[in-house]
């Protein structure tokens, strides 16, 4: 009988892990199942250059299709199972349950469903309310929005931020609400964050800080933003950029923490089990470059790193024999296009204590600026703002030098 | 192998060079410049920043 690794979660990080296999030499089947009726596409451009670029009657087929990822040669005889979601799984039974009642055994099961947005509380009025996670979402928004769109944006962090200066570029008069004081302090601290803050409001967004949204209101149709100090915004659409919740309750029943994501050892076990790994933005796991804390990591560059890491460990456990790798330590990577900035991180500048500025100033964003994050003295991560391409490397390495890993 | 990268595509996000340094490159100026027929023994290395590439701009063609 060959052996069977089940995927579940058919994007980045899900066809990464099934390329990973056959790259590592599995041979046995490999089953992605995906509930998006679309082959793996790339995200990030659906808050950015795609919404832009793409006009009112852009299906979400077209958008997916546009942004396809280009599966690596080697990566033969994958069956991709689409357009349902798995609704169970029997951990100790080793079967994957699809919506449909298709029960999926398996060797070796990888974990990649990734997040969801979460949404504001309110379920009614619904119409008119948008998030930006899919080909879908992004589809829905487009065709509602146009020149003269009154647009409101909950929430500043890098995804509401990117799609509040995509709308304004389409000719919508957006106004973004965020309970913290600046935008984007989770990913770039405070004074970084003021100095988005400054640099958007001078590119012509309104900004409302400090404040959350306490209603919203329409009959069927959301038509006002109803602010916690009173203030009614009168709207056409609503982009709700509050979070996100993890894909975790098809695992429900198993005995798994799932609290956060998916709790995994250094090597992406899940919880112990050898034949669990998760990979991606769901995964849970310490990286000794920074400390042992199990964290997730929502970068883009995390689904192809763990990936890797996943496809060994599971190939290890498969054939019997013992993993043997170095600490997995991936360095995150972000970048994020927003008013003519390009921002780039290498490390994790959320971990600071301290933060120096140490190219440029934050008072000119535009002509470029790098700030160091350090913690305990330790660099931890870069944010580079309009640094040329070229000394990014040099920016990187001080991130690589003060590694944790002896 | 030859590798080819779309320069319609390309942002000059400079991963690439990060993944396969010897392979690709930021010039001064900060744009990309490769080694179009690279060595065999550069496969692996070029599959790695095709992966990390976040506009797919890299091809690679036998
Ligand atoms: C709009 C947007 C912009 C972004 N911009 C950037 C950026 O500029 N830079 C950056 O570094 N990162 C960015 N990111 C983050 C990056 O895209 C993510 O880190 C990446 O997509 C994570 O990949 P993943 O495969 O782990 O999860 P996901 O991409 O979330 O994929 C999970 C998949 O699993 C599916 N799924 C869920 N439950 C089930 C189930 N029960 N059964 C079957 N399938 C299921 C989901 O539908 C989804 O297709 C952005 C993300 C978004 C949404
Ligand atoms: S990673 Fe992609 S976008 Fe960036 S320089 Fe290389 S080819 Fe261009």
């Amino acid at each position: 009988m060959p052996q069977t690794v089940v995927v579940v979660g058919a994007s980045l990080g899900g066809l990464r892990a099934a390329e990973q296999l056959r790259a590592q030499g599995f041979g046995g089947s490999v089953v992605v199942v995906g509930d998006e009726p679309h082959l793996p596409y790339n995200r990030p451009p659906l808050s950015k250059e795609s919404l832009l670029g793409s006009g009112p009657d852009v299906t979400a087929e077209e958008l997916a299709a546009g942004l396809a990822f280009r599966p690596r040669a080697s990566a033969t005889g994958i069956e991709w199972l689409l357009g349902q979601p798995a609704a169970s799984a029997d951990l100790r039974a080793r079967t994957v349950t699809l919506a449909d009642g298709t029960v999926l055994p398996y060797d070796a099961l990888v974990v990649a469903t990734g997040l969801r947005p979460r949404r504001l509380p309110q379920a009614e009025p619904a119409a008119g309310r948008h998030v930006v996670r899919t080909a879908g979402d992004a589809a829905r928004l487009r065709r509602e929005v146009g020149p003269g769109t009154r647009a409101v944006v909950v929430g500043a962090g890098f995804i509401g931020c990117e799609t509040a200066a995509t709308l304004h570029t389409l000719g919508c008069d957006v106004v973004v609400v965020e309970p913290f004081p600046v935008p984007m302090v989770r990913g770039v601290g405070t004074d970084v964050g003021a100095a988005l803050l400054a640099h958007h409001r001078g590119a012509g967004v309104r900004f409302i800080t400090g404040q959350g949204v306490s209603e919203l209101r329409g009959e069927g149709r959301v038509d006002a933003v109803v602010l916690d100090d009173g203030t009614v915004i009168v709207c056409d659409v609503v982009v709700e950029s509050v979070g996100s919740h993890c894909n975790t309750e098809w695992l429900a029943g198993n005995g798994l923490d799932l609290s956060d994501g998916l709790l995994c050892d250094n090597d992406l076990h899940v919880e112990g089990r050898p034949d669990v790994v998760a990979v991606g933005d769901i995964a849970r796991f310490p990286n000794p470059r920074f400390d042992d804390v199990p964290r997730r990591v929502e970068h883009w560059s995390i689904p192809g790193d763990s990936a890797r890491r996943a496809a060994s460990s599971v190939i290890a456990h498969l054939s019997g024999e013992p993993l043997e790798a170095p600490p997995f330590a991936p360095l995150p990577a972000f970048w994020s296009d927003q008013f003519g900035l390009r921002l780039q991180s290498f490390g994790s500048p959320g971990l600071a204590d301290s933060v120096e500025v140490a190219e440029g100033s934050l008072d000119r964003l535009t002509d470029g600026a790098a700030v160091v994050y350090r913690r305990s003295g330790a660099t931890v991560g870069v944010l580079l703002v309009n640094i040329p391409v070229a000394r990014h490397p040099h920016y990187r390495s001080l991130v690589l030098a003060s590694d944790q890993l002896v | 192998m030859k590798v080819i990268v779309d320069m319609n595509l390309c942002q000059d996000h400079g991963q690439c060079a990060i993944a396969a340094p010897e392979v690709f490159r930021m010039d001064e100026s900060s744009r990309l410049v490769f080694e179009a027929e690279p060595d065999e023994s550069m496969r692996q290395y070029v599959e790695d920043a095709i992966d990390v590439c976040p506009v797919q701009a890299i091809f690679l063609e036998d």
